[in-house]
């Protein structure tokens, strides 16, 4: 998937789909030189942000793992990445049928909270999925990324009576999402 | 960029506004102390706290929790102080863990405004202390620096404080843990963590046969239709077995803190009561050798849902190692549930309105608005929006709540004893139980928007706070009770009902109820309590019968106590009663001089954990002569009332729940029954 590229979120069979999961996974890049093994720990965060009309209703991230409304849950904060050699590392799960009728956009970010930047993260991807069948909808790679901090990665949005969703992929700095709200609106 | 300090480390600031960020597993107090060049505090305006959170250049988060966010201004700070000393502390009294050694390590990270962190420091290395200076921010030669402390203290803050030079060390520490408790009394505590992300209630087992007939220890014996629910379905689940376990009263269910687990239930390998007891903790009054180490039943299983129609409702759907467990569970599952769901539909409801607020206001302050029909127009369509989108939130909440009705339909007639509301069949065929069960039923919970929808509220045994039933009327009363001895006798039948249904829960012998009731006035209430003769001896009454019975349990306390202090459980006099004791306060606080408040407000505190509980029947007004000294007994105890009232808070979103007694319904002699039966069992017992 590249950036701006949007796809509706309808099954092929025309029903649509009722929860994706945002995952997220990375490794550390090791260092150069001696001690080559002691990489040095990266603590990649992804936090997804309910809007309605424009305006954040809920954020759900490490500190706070579950919306309100219970649609959508982040299943725990990984401080280290790299557990499941490619599986994700952090995933936000979204009930799409749950999500409450006002909320029109979701906007997911991946913010570095350690500081580094996105050259020093290997392997990093984000993708979603079809939590009903663990089809992969999208993927996207965040490695070979720029000297930033956060990545605003894309947002699932309500088109006609079903969702779909759109890659951003906008480089960012920051450290959690609160740091990124400037950059999110203009997406909206 | 970041420094990571190590203790006694120091890094220079280069920024002045500064926001000092601290993540712990658990809930806890941060604050933070000014001090002069000797490091000394110069009086209780010197210090930040929940109580008095902002100073001049620094404020500090209200109540604890697991994540704060201090900011600092150094430039505002006055010239006098030199030192501002970041502190945290466990919260006290309130049930939580109270020593760091049994709590995540906290880590302590200052930060720039713009999130950029300038040093950091892993609080770790502490034990038995119950408060730490973490950092110290320091003047030198005109320039601010930060050193990493970790000083702990195992006198608390009063420790902390006296060693800073505070005089009113204690007082202080006192009054800031009353702020903190003052935050935590109101609120339900939080149910047990989740074994895996999500609920497993939407998923059906393969299997087939239901399993509410069988015994734990056999498997599933035969297919019951699980509409029925048989006392037997029951199956073991006292303590000892590895059932999840609420963290702490207040915990957040997010995250596992395996640390601050209540010592009782020590899961497997902790059978031994000597060998529980020797840790410190309360003493296990368990039967070693009486636990149920069978895999569990397979749980019942949902017909396969019509396409397209959400799947048929069981009971008994949810995780858990026994139907007990599992039942407990889908109640609190549907809990959140009905809470999320709120959630959702408020702020829909909010945010319609707020924006049809904003749209009308702009029509308002448009000069064209004012000539013909444009105005008009513009209105109507904000009226309109505002009316779609409500609409949409309340069909999308009609829709979870028949979802969630039509499982309140199957899961109410199924609940065993201790869950079931008094008009439950299951009562009629009541046996005295083996085993303790797992919660108690204390009410009903509602919300306005599901008047109908009634939750159970359940909560763990063995109790882990005493129960105030308030007979007094309060200020969120309706009025129809304005008949105060109308509410005075309420309250005293619904300390009855759920006197009896403890009683009713434990095994023979294993729960002991003493009254004291001064004046006699609760003896037609008490009637049936008196008249089976559950109780261990008749009612107190007078002063003298009042100091009696507090004596005896202050002293049981304190005996238990230096026990488990001493290390040597064994040691208590043999034929020594294990069992739990409740003791049911009418009337307070006549009868009641210094000595004997004094008393009570020692078992409110330090009884729950030798498993000695208060439930006070008392209109707090009438108790106001002794000023703030009961402030923390009425804290200490959860709050029940005899007629409904919406005054607790769910641990996710935190709505007001109305509450509502689980009474006898009138006319039943089903309490007459149920414990008419204990009694036999327990001279049987003896």
């Amino acid at each position: 998937m590249t950036k701006g590229q949007a796809i509706s979120l309808q099954k092929n069979d025309g029903g649509s789909l009722t929860a994706v999961r945002m995952g997220l996974g990375w490794q550390a890049a090791p260092r150069r030189g001696l001690f080559g093994s002691r990489t040095r720990e990266v603590d990649l965060d992804a936090s997804a942000v309910l809007f309605a009309d424009k305006q954040p209703v809920d954020v759900v991230f490490f500190r706070h793992l579950v919306s309100d409304d219970g649609s959508v849950r982040h299943t725990g904060d990984n401080l280290v990445g790299g557990v499941g050699q490619g599986g994700d590392d952090e995933a936000i799960l979204v009930d799409l049928a749950r999500i409450p009728v006002h909320i029109d956009q979701i906007v997911f970010t991946v913010n570095s909270f350690t500081g580094q930047t996105f050259q020093e993260v290997q392997n990093a991807f984000c993708r979603l999925v079809d939590e009903t069948n663990g089809q992969e909808l999208a993927r996207y790679t965040l490695a070979g990324g720029g000297a930033y901090t956060a990545q605003i990665m894309a947002k699932v949005h309500r088109s006609g009576p079903g969702w779909s969703m759109t890659a951003l992929g906008t480089p960012a700095n920051g450290r959690t999402f609160q740091d990124l709200m400037p950059s999110i609106l203009p997406h909206l | 960029m970041t420094a990571e300090l190590v203790r006694g480390q120091n890094h220079p600031l280069s920024q002045a506004r500064l926001e000092i960020r601290v993540s712990a597993g658990t809930p806890m107090v941060a604050a933070a102390t000014l001090g002069d060049e000797q490091g000394k505090i110069h009086g209780v305006e010197w210090v930040a706290h929940p109580g008095a959170p902002t100073l001049p250049g620094l404020e500090v988060s209200k109540q604890a929790a697991a994540d704060h966010r201090l900011a600092v201004d150094l430039d505002a700070m006055p010239e006098a102080v030199h030192r501002v000393s970041v502190l945290l502390a466990l919260p006290m009294g309130v049930g939580g863990p109270t020593r760091f050694g049994a709590v995540p390590t906290p880590f302590v990270a200052v930060t720039g405004l713009d999130g950029a962190e300038v040093a950091s420091y892993t609080v770790t290395g502490l034990e038995a202390e119950s408060a730490v200076v973490a950092l110290e921010l320091y003047r030198r030669q005109g320039a601010w620096k930060v050193r990493a402390i970790g000083q702990g203290y195992a006198d608390g803050l009063a420790g902390l404080f006296t060693d800073q030079g505070l005089p009113q060390a204690q007082q202080l520490a006192g009054s800031i843990n009353e702020a903190v408790a003052q935050g935590m009394a109101r609120s339900i505590p939080a149910p047990p963590p989740r074994t895996d992300g999500d609920r497993s209630r939407q998923t059906a087992a393969p299997a087939l046969g239901p399993d509410q007939g069988g015994q734990a220890s056999q498997g599933a014996t035969g297919p019951v239709p699980p509409q029925t629910s048989p006392y037997g379905a029951q199956t073991p689940d006292g303590p000892g077995q590895p059932t999840p376990q609420p963290n702490s009263p207040y915990g957040t269910p997010a995250q596992g803190q395996p640390a601050s687990q209540p010592p009782y239930q020590g899961g497997a390998g902790a059978t031994d009561p000597g060998q529980t007891g020797t840790s410190g903790g309360p003493i296990n009054y368990s039967h070693p050798r009486r636990q149920n180490a069978a895999p569990p039943p397979p749980p019942p299983t949902a017909p396969p849902a019509q396409p397209g129609q959400p799947a048929q409702p069981v009971a008994g759907d949810a995780t858990g190692w026994s139907m007990d467990e599992r039942l407990y569970n889908q109640v609190w599952g549907m809990f959140e549930d009905l809470a999320r769901t709120t959630a959702a539909y408020r702020s829909a409801v909010d945010f319609a309105e707020s924006r049809m607020d904003k749209e009308l206001d702009q029509v308002l302050s448009d000069p064209r608005s004012r000539i013909g029909g444009q105005g008009d127009a513009a209105r109507e369509a904000a009226q309109a929006k505002h009316t779609e989108l409500v609409n949409q939130a309340r069909e999308a909440l009609d829709r979870d709540l028949a979802q969630l009705t039509a499982e309140a339909e199957v899961v109410e007639p199924a609940l065993p004893p201790a869950y079931a509301r008094w008009d439950n069949p299951v009562w009629h065929g009541y046996r005295v139980p083996m085993e303790i069960p797992m919660a108690l039923r204390l009410g009903d919970l509602h919300l306005p928007e599901s008047d109908r929808l009634r939750i159970p509220m359940l909560v763990r045994l063995p109790l882990e706070r005493g129960l105030w039933i308030d007979s007094g009327r309060g200020s969120s009363l309706d009025g129809s009770f304005t008949d105060s001895h109308d509410l005075r006798r309420l309250a005293m039948e619904t300390a009855v009902a759920n006197a009896a249904r403890l009683l009713a829960v434990y095994p023979a012998g294993e729960f002991t109820v003493h009254v004291i009731d001064p004046a006699g006035s609760g003896a037609q209430a008490l009637a049936p309590l008196v008249q089976t003769g559950v109780l261990a001896a008749p009612p107190a009454v007078g002063a003298a019968g009042v100091a009696d019975v507090l004596g005896r349990l202050t002293q049981r306390v304190d005996l238990v106590q230096m026990a488990l202090r001493g290390g040597a459980p064994d040691s208590l006099p043999p034929g020594f009663d294990t069992s739990q004791q409740l003791l049911i306060v009418n009337d307070f606080p006549h009868g009641f001089d210094d000595r004997a408040v004094n008393q009570l407000r020692y078992l409110a505190d330090e009884g729950p954990a030798v498993g000695v509980h208060l439930m006070m029947v008392a209109d707090r007004e009438e108790a106001a002569g002794y000023g703030p000294l009961l402030d923390p007994l009425w804290r200490a105890l959860m709050r029940l009332t005899p007629v409904p009232d919406d005054h607790l808070a769910d641990p996710w979103v935190g709505h007001a729940w109305t509450y509502e007694p689980s009474l006898v319904p009138p006319g039943s002699q089903v309490l007459q029954q149920v414990l008419s039966q204990v009694a036999a069992a327990r001279t049987h017992y003896r």
